[in-house]
Formats: C-alpha cells, sequence, structure tokens
C-alpha cells in the first residue's frame, strides 16, 4: 500500500491540532457590553482554523480545497509563519518551528518559500526584477559574489521562462502571467523544499493558468519540490495534485490520494463539492444541493462543524464532533456517518 | 543610471509638467528665487553682514525709481542704511534654509515615527498617535513662541542671537512632526497589506529592512506632496515668528524679521522696507503651494484630469 511507504519515508512538514482565532473586537471599549444590567466584557473571535493536522512527504503535491472562507489561506500563512498560531505545531523537518524566535527560524524559512495570489501586488513596484530577485539570494548566503549572484539569478530567470535580459525592468512592465513567473523566480532563487502556493493560478487568465500550472509541475520535478497548494479549482487539483485535503469551516473533513477522492469522495462535503464540477457527459451523478449558507466562524456549530448543512446529520453529529479516522485505502475522512457505514 | 534618466524623461510626470502653464511658472520663479537667493555673496550689491559696507547716511531712501531714490539702490535701503535688495536675497537665503532643513527634521522624526506606529500597529501606533494628536492640539506658533521665549529669557539675547537659526530649526522642525507620521503612517497601513511585504517576511527579512527598503519607497508620493507644503508652512512660521521678535536678529534679518523692522516705519512712509520683502515671502509661499497642489494632482492616479 502506498500509506506504508509513505510511513517510512521522513515527513517534510507535520501540522498537529492547529488552530488559529483572530480577536474581532480589540480595544477594551468595544467589547464591553450590558446583558442585564450588568457590564460584561464580551470577547469574540473568528474561528479561522478549528484543529487541522496534515503531514506532507518529500515530493507531495497536496492540494487544500474549499468554498472561500474556509480557512485555506489562514493554513498556508500559518505554515508560512506570516500568522502565528493560537495553538497547536508546525514541525519542519523534525524541528518545532512554530515557536522558534525570528533569528532561530531563518534557516528554516529559506527551505520553505511561498507564492501568491495576486501577481500585481506580489512584487514590489519600485524595485526592478533584478534587484526582486537578489535580495532573497543575498539575504541568506551573505558572502555571495557579486558573479555567482547574477548567474544565480539568471539561471532562475531561464528557468521559468523569463528572459533574462529583461532583469532591469520594472514589474509594470510585465503581464500578470509573466509577473507570476517572477514571483515564482523569486520563491525558486533560495532552492526551497517546499513551496507553499496560495492560488497561484486564480488571478490569472485562463490560457495563462496551464502555463503557470506547467511551470510549478516542471519545477517540482527538477528541483523535487515539494507542494502546498491552495485552490478552490477542483480541475487544477485533478490535474496536478498528488494528495487532497477538503476543508470546510476551518477544518480537514477528507483527505485522500487525488484518485481516490475523486473516484470514490466519501465525506458528504466532498460529495456536493465534487457534484459542483460541471462536466460534459450526459451520465453524470445529480447535482447534490447543500441547503443553507456556510455558518460563521464566530459562532462554530455543536458537534460535527458540518451538520448543519448535512443531509445526514442525526444525534450524534450534533453532539459530538468527528475526528479524521484512516479507512482501509489510506483516505481519512472525519464524518460519524462515514465510520458507521451510514453514508456509502 | 542612464535607464532611469530615460524612463523620468519618458514619464508622465515631465509630461504632465511640460502641459501645466502654472507648474513651470511657478518652478522657474521658485528655481530663480533659489539661485539668485543663495548666490547672493557673489551677485548681491552689497554685504549686510558687513558693518562696514552700512553707512547710517544711507538710511531710508526709497527705491530708485522715486525722485529721492539713488540708483547705487535699486528698492532703497532701510533704518540702518542696509541696501533693501541685498539685504532680500541674504535673508529670503535664510528663510530658504530654515524651511529646508525644519522640513527635513520634520521628516527624519515623522517618517521614522510613522513606519513605526503603522507598521508594528496596536499599543505602539495607540501610543504615538495620541502622542501626535496631543501634539496638534497646541498650535505650532504657541509652542514655538513659548520654547523660544524661555530659552531667551534663560539664557540671554546675546546667545539666543547667535544660536537664533538652530533653535528656529530645532522648534519648527519638532513641532509639526504629527502631519508627517499621520500621513506616511497611513500610507503604510494600506501598503504593508499586499502580498510583496508578505513575499519578504517570507524570505524572513526583519521589520526595519521591511520598513525602510519595501515599504517606504512606496508611500514616497504623498510624502513628496506633503513635503512641499511643509516647506511654505515652516518659511510662514518662521516669518511668523520673526515677525514677533522671536526670529532671526536685527543684524542677520530673514524676511519675517525685515517686515518687522519696516512695521514701526510704515506709517512715516517708508513703506518700501516692509513692502518688499513681504512680496517676496509671499511670492516664494505661494509658487510652493502651486506646485505642491500640482504635485498632489499629478501624483493621485485617480485624479487624471485630461
Amino acid at each position: 500500500m502506498e500509506s506504508s511507504n509513505r510511513d517510512r519515508k521522513a515527513k517534510l512538514l507535520e501540522i498537529r491540532d492547529l488552530y488559529k482565532a483572530f480577536p474581532l473586537s480589540n480595544s477594551l471599549l468595544e467589547q464591553l457590553q450590558f446583558k442585564h444590567g450588568r457590564l460584561v466584557r464580551n470577547r469574540e473571535s473568528v474561528h479561522a482554523i478549528n484543529g487541522v493536522s496534515l503531514d506532507m512527504y518529500p515530493g507531495d503535491a497536496l492540494c487544500v480545497v474549499g468554498e472561500s472562507g474556509c480557512g485555506k489561506s489562514t493554513v498556508a500563512r500559518v505554515v508560512t509563519g506570516l500568522l502565528q498560531p493560537t495553538s497547536g505545531s508546525i514541525v519542519f523537518d523534525n524541528q518545532r518551528i512554530d515557536h522558534l524566535p525570528p533569528k532561530k527560524q531563518l534557516p528554516y524559512r529559506r527551505r520553505m518559500q511561498m507564492i501568491f495570489q495576486n501577481p500585481y501586488a506580489s512584487l514590489n513596484p519600485r524595485m526592478t526584477v533584478r534587484q526582486t530577485l537578489e535580495e532573497p539570494v543575498r539575504f541568506h548566503n551573505p558572502g555571495i559574489g557579486n558573479g555567482e549572484l547574477k548567474q544565480k539569478v539568471e539561471e532562475v530567470m531561464a528557468s521559468v521562462g523569463v528572459d533574462p535580459g529583461w532583469s532591469n525592468r520594472f514589474p509594470h512592465e510585465f503581464s500578470g502571467g509573466q509577473r507570476q513567473r517572477i514571483s515564482i523566480a523569486r520563491a525558486l532563487t533560495v532552492d526551497p523544499e517546499l513551496i507553499v502556493a496560495d492560488e497561484p493560478i486564480s488571478a490569472l487568465d485562463v490560457s495563462i493558468q496551464a502555463q503557470v500550472l506547467n511551470l510549478l509541475m516542471e519545477a517540482r520535478e527538477q528541483r523535487s519540490l515539494t507542494y502546498l497548494f491552495i485552490t478552490h479549482d477542483l480541475a487544477v487539483v485533478e490535474h496536478f495534485g498528488s494528495r487532497v485535503a477538503v476543508m470546510y469551516l476551518g477544518a480537514i473533513c477528507e483527505l485522500a490520494d487525488t484518485a481516490t477522492l475523486f473516484d470514490t469522495p466519501r465525506h458528504p462535503y466532498t460529495q456536493a463539492l465534487l457534484s459542483a464540477i460541471p462536466r460534459l457527459n450526459r451520465d453524470r451523478p445529480p447535482h447534490i444541493k447543500l441547503k443553507g449558507e456556510i455558518p460563521t466562524p464566530i459562532n462554530l456549530p455543536t458537534g460535527c462543524l458540518f451538520q448543519t448543512r448535512c443531509l445526514y446529520a442525526d444525534e450524534r453529529c450534533r453532539q459530538e464532533r468527528p475526528a479524521l479516522k484512516e479507512l482501509n485505502d489510506g483516505a481519512r475522512v472525519a464524518c460519524h456517518g462515514v465510520e458507521e457505514d451510514r453514508i456509502e | 543610471m542612464i535607464r532611469h534618466w530615460r524612463l523620468f524623461v519618458d514619464s508622465t510626470f515631465l509630461y504632465r509638467f511640460r502641459r501645466d502653464k502654472v507648474a513651470i511658472a511657478s518652478f522657474s520663479l521658485l528655481l530663480l528665487m533659489v539661485l539668485l537667493s543663495f548666490s547672493s555673496p557673489l551677485i548681491a550689491p552689497f554685504d549686510p553682514y558687513d558693518p562696514a559696507q552700512i553707512d547710517i547716511m544711507d538710511s531710508d531712501m526709497p527705491p530708485a525709481w522715486q525722485a529721492e531714490g539713488e540708483p547705487r539702490f535699486p528698492l532703497g535701503t532701510d533704518a540702518q542704511g542696509r541696501d533693501m535688495l541685498s539685504t532680500i536675497l541674504y535673508g529670503t537665503r535664510i528663510s530658504i534654509t530654515i524651511g529646508l532643513f525644519a522640513v527635513l527634521l520634520q521628516s527624519i522624526l515623522g517618517i521614522s515615527l510613522g513606519l513605526i506606529a503603522g507598521y508594528f500597529g496596536g499599543r505602539i501606533d495607540a501610543f504615538l498617535m495620541r502622542l501626535a494628536d496631543i501634539q496638534l492640539s497646541f498650535s505650532t506658533l504657541m509652542v514655538a513662541i513659548i520654547v523660544l521665549a524661555i530659552f531667551q529669557a534663560s539664557f540671554g539675547t546675546e546667545l539666543y542671537n547667535e544660536l537664533a537659526i538652530f533653535m528656529l530649526i530645532l522648534v519648527i522642525g519638532i513641532a509639526e512632526w504629527p502631519q508627517y507620521a499621520r500621513t506616511v503612517r497611513a500610507s503604510v497601513l494600506a501598503e504593508k497589506k499586499k502580498e510583496y511585504v508578505d513575499a519578504v517576511r517570507v524570505i524572513g527579512l526583519g521589520s526595519g529592512q521591511i520598513m525602510f527598503r519595501h515599504i517606504l519607497p512606496n508611500t514616497l508620493s504623498p510624502i513628496l506632496v506633503i513635503s512641499t507644503v511643509q516647506v511654505a508652512n515652516a518659511i510662514m512660521s518662521e516669518a511668523a515668528l520673526s515677525f514677533l521678535g522671536l526670529g532671526m536678529p536685527v543684524n542677520k534679518p530673514s524676511l519675517g524679521s525685515l517686515i518687522n523692522s519696516g512695521f514701526e516705519y510704515i506709517l512715516s512712509g517708508s513703506w518700501w522696507i516692509t513692502a518688499f520683502p513681504a512680496l517676496v515671502l509671499v511670492l516664494l509661499v505661494l509658487v510652493i503651494n502651486l506646485l505642491g497642489d500640482w504635485l498632489r494632482d499629478v501624483l493621485n492616479p485617480k485624479l487624471y484630469k485630461d
């Protein structure tokens, strides 16, 4: 089985019980409220991530999917250290990094880079491409010579398909697709092992999306990269991902190999999500319509996070939150119904 | 370098400058005033700081085109017999110097504090911004008058006259930092949410490098606009203080102290001692403000007119 192969391989990234809550009202005055004639301090927060555990192995392309607001981007930002987790741990290459002081995190920062969604905002408009690309190399290799630096930048530019002769241009002189290639180049200049990509192609034109996606896949093979790929595009997942994690309301409801997940979606939410992919063939499964809206992450539902919209929810689902349990084909599902064999 | 120059020549900035007559006129006038005043030791007919060149017998001469005027003194002389043209040239130089250095001090203080407040946010931000609010609730002139008057009273006029120019720069510079801090903070709040800042944070750069190398260059347009207006304001504050007798001493007059010294004689008919420096001051402040307005329009992409 593939899962047993994985166990023998060293984990590159291990996320355990990750929680992230954003306090909603910052100032004391906003928190004070009158309730039943008494002054009460009412602290609310947005629960963006509610207990995410993930393992990533070298060479993985783990796609995280889910509707907007489900916490996919927050997971990416916590992993790369842009946000501090409220609780839980992040272990990178057998070293817990989330509680290290910034100086000590530096060697791990180099091995973990990020690609952003908006190619128009992710490059500093006042810096030339050369300056943008040289900065991370110089920062992580303080003693590097000018010739070596130039060579490195040119090599990376060529590998992402941007003419090194354009290195003195400013970002506004490039198109969206070219800019995204430059942001990918910036991430690749420091030879990372893990790349966290936060919807890297959703802001691009469809014709460019395929090019950038192929570029990312080429880079994965040539540089043996591992991807944590955040997206909401299921077609991309099928094409790109080796494993998929489906998120709902800040928690993972299903985690499986791509083929397994698309063949046999287990979790009711995954089933609904996959039935929403437009398909051309006539024998497609009927579209599963979910009732209602995604609940607010301020007041989370009790029990299973999906119970308010689930077609199979029963009393146990309303009381007890299901854990992510591994099934015999390696897929992990967090659902009482699947566990009890109520849902096929 | 050549590339940057070419970018500048091709820019909309220069294009719009060439098409705006007010901007061209203001800029030429400002350039003329700055060049003339800063070359005053070379071009001025007299040195007003040199007592040997001043003759009390020449005092109160009207401008050259009037009947009693002399061609030696094209704009007349003041009550001490100093040539008005030379004195105005030297005075403008002092006014502009004080204006520039006061704004330099303001911008160093205001930009650093504004960057820190905007970037770190939270309690630091709240503390610095309340400090700015408190400072803004005192008017600049009030603070300046109190500080300068106390200094003058405790250290004597002699020392004060020597240090007047530094004191003015310090007082005007420190009193107006909140203007900068607020502007910079507002831009930083907008910039720091952009993804390029996240990207350099992922690389691992420290806060200082992120603030000064990445965020600051992207907040330069509002800083540039506010700087022009602040230079005009600083020159005005200096003139007001000098007019009140708390600025530059009479033997090293700025435009404000010149206006003040002529004010005593304005009713006895010697209007030129006040009128010419006042005219120069008004022109100087006006052209700087016009340029500032123009700059604000050009650098604000939402305001593309033609």
